[in-house]
């Protein structure tokens, strides 16, 4: 991590991030993956896979099972190693910008040995900021969130909804330059389901962050995003990559909004489309 | 209520045993010579504990037993994190491991006694060989068996090859460091008091039991037996709250 930019992103001047809406229109692409291949043994996951990702948007990844939905952002993560191929953001790599990520499952992702609180400070401590600043940038993302939870305790102490909650935050409180999430929400009950998409809902559009969503419910792939890319059994390809731009904050009003049934109607028929050519 | 009356549970077994020791005694199914009443076997304890040589002894082992595994866990710790931090350097040394672990170490006294003689080197040093051995395998594979996601979400943060290891590893080999101390001072303990038995002792648990054995004080003898018991069982409850104390999370 260059400390430059660290301390540029810190400076209490760019501290307040201004709304999607009040963005430049910026039309480049954050995200260019050319020539993505990846075999796990014999099989071929992706071969000369080619993506952009729109900045400020959120893209959820949708597919058959085994077609390498989690592998695509982990790849684009630099958390496994592609074989070949180039993944940009800006044109820089992922060693040189700072990114969130969120995993499926928070009990073995977070640290059980700190407190919440200490938990979303760790990456903010590998970044050697100081002990008040840390705890500024907290406070900053606890009101922003309107998180309620007492952060002094133990993950072990927490429901899974809540220790969700504080992976997200620290994923997040390096007010990270893309966010990912893999399936963050599938290891909670419906109810803590619903109400966490909202948080994340509510922390998209007070950020803007562009952000990549792994699901494997398409209810909430359609609900939660801008862009739906609906991926191909393997060798993955991108099917199709659906807009849907029903405006946020959505509710469950949307979930019967006409537009949002014709949404998801279409990425399903897309998706038997592809289950049955596997 | 309920609580209380289940923490009062283990009590029982202890009033069983002694009153079946009681009842043996009474109806003399064994010569009253080699089995004194519970009477007179907790009154040589205490004799022997503020007045005897009980308890020097008891003392000498309780020293022994902390110095080997000090200096067992002084080795094996740092070694093991550096064994498990590999999977490959400890895969080419699991086999050297597991075959000294599998080695009772009272097969290695006389190789102890050629290279330290007959005073405390020997006894203390066989007690940490069998107890480093038994942490190294314990720490290396706590170390190992880190959460891979855990390792993951920490690299994903930015976090260095060594903070990695500082960070988590470390952390999450805790528990499993643990289970390696506490079975680690058991076989300690245990091969000091066989030590003190057989090789030249003067002093020591072992050699009370002996002694006594020899000079047929069968309550003494028991005395000896029951403070060694003691001492086991507390060192491993002490382990267990150290362990609980720095380890709150394991388990959960």
């Amino acid at each position: 991590m260059n400390m430059d930019r660290a301390t540029a992103m810190l400076a209490p001047d760019s501290r307040t991030i201004p709304a999607p809406t009040d963005q430049r229109p910026n039309t480049r692409p954050h995200v260019t993956v050319r020539g993505l291949s990846k075999r796990f043994n014999d099989a071929v996951i992706y071969d000369k896979f080619d993506l952009d990702i729109p900045r400020g948007k959120l893209v959820s990844v949708f597919g058959p099972n085994g077609c390498g939905k989690s592998t695509l952002i982990n790849m684009i993560a630099g958390l496994v190693p592609a074989d070949a191929g180039q993944i940009l953001f800006d044109g820089q790599t992922i060693n040189e910008i700072t990114f969130g990520y969120v995993f499926q499952n928070y009990r073995e992702a977070l640290f059980p040995w700190l407190r919440a609180i200490e938990n979303i400070e760790y990456p903010l401590k590998l970044k050697n900021l100081p002990k008040r600043e840390r705890h500024a940038r907290v406070e900053r993302l606890v009101n922003q969130l309107g998180v309620k939870i007492d952060l002094n305790l133990y993950p072990y102490q927490m429901s899974g909804g809540q220790q969700q909650l504080v992976s997200i935050m620290r994923a997040v409180v390096v007010d990270p330059e893309i966010l990912f999430l893999d399936e963050p929400f599938s290891a909670l009950d419906y109810e803590m389901t619903l109400f966490m998409r909202d948080q994340l809902q509510r922390l998209f559009v007070k950020t803007g962050t562009t952000t990549m969503l792994v699901s494997h419910d398409l209810e909430e792939a359609v609900y939660l995003a801008d862009n739906i890319l609906l991926l191909s059994r393997g060798p993955a390809r991108v099917v199709d990559f659906v807009s849907y731009d029903a405006p946020r904050l959505r509710s469950d009003a949307t979930l019967s909004d006409a537009e949002f049934v014709r949404t998801k109607a279409h990425c399903l028929e897309v998706f038997q489309q592809e289950v049955r050519k596997g | 209520m309920r609580f209380k009356s289940e923490a009062l549970l283990p009590i029982i077994g202890v009033i069983g045993l002694i009153a079946l020791w009681y009842a043996a005694v009474w109806v003399k199914v064994v010569d009253p010579v080699l089995l004194p009443p519970p009477t007179t076997t907790f009154q040589a304890m205490w004799n022997g504990m503020i007045h005897g040589k009980l308890g020097g002894d008891f003392l000498k082992t309780v020293e022994r037993t902390t110095l080997a595994t000090l200096i067992a866990a002084a080795i094996a710790i740092p070694l093991g994190i550096l064994l498990g931090s590999s999977e490959k350097i400890y895969r080419s040394v699991e086999f050297v491991i597991d075959f000294f672990r599998s080695t009772p170490a009272s097969a290695m006294f006389p190789l102890f006694l050629v290279l330290f003689g007959v005073g405390d080197k020997t006894k203390i040093s066989v007690a940490a060989f069998g107890a480093a051995l038994v942490i190294l395998f314990n720490v290396a594979y706590g170390v190992m068996n880190a959460r891979k996601t855990r390792i993951l979400a920490a690299k994903a943060m930015g976090a260095s090859g060594l903070r990695v290891l500082t960070d988590v590893m470390l952390l999450e080999s805790l528990p499993q460091t643990f289970v390696g101390l506490r079975n680690g001072v058991s076989l300690a303990l245990v091969i000091v008091v066989v030590a003190e038995m057989f090789i030249g002792s003067t002093d020591g648990l072992g050699q009370r039991v002996f002694e006594a054995q020899q000079l047929f004080a069968m309550p003494d003898m028991y005395a000896a037996i029951f403070a060694a018991g003691a001492l086991g069982y507390s060192l491993n409850l002490l382990f267990l709250m150290i362990e609980r104390r720095f380890v709150h999370w394991a388990g959960k």
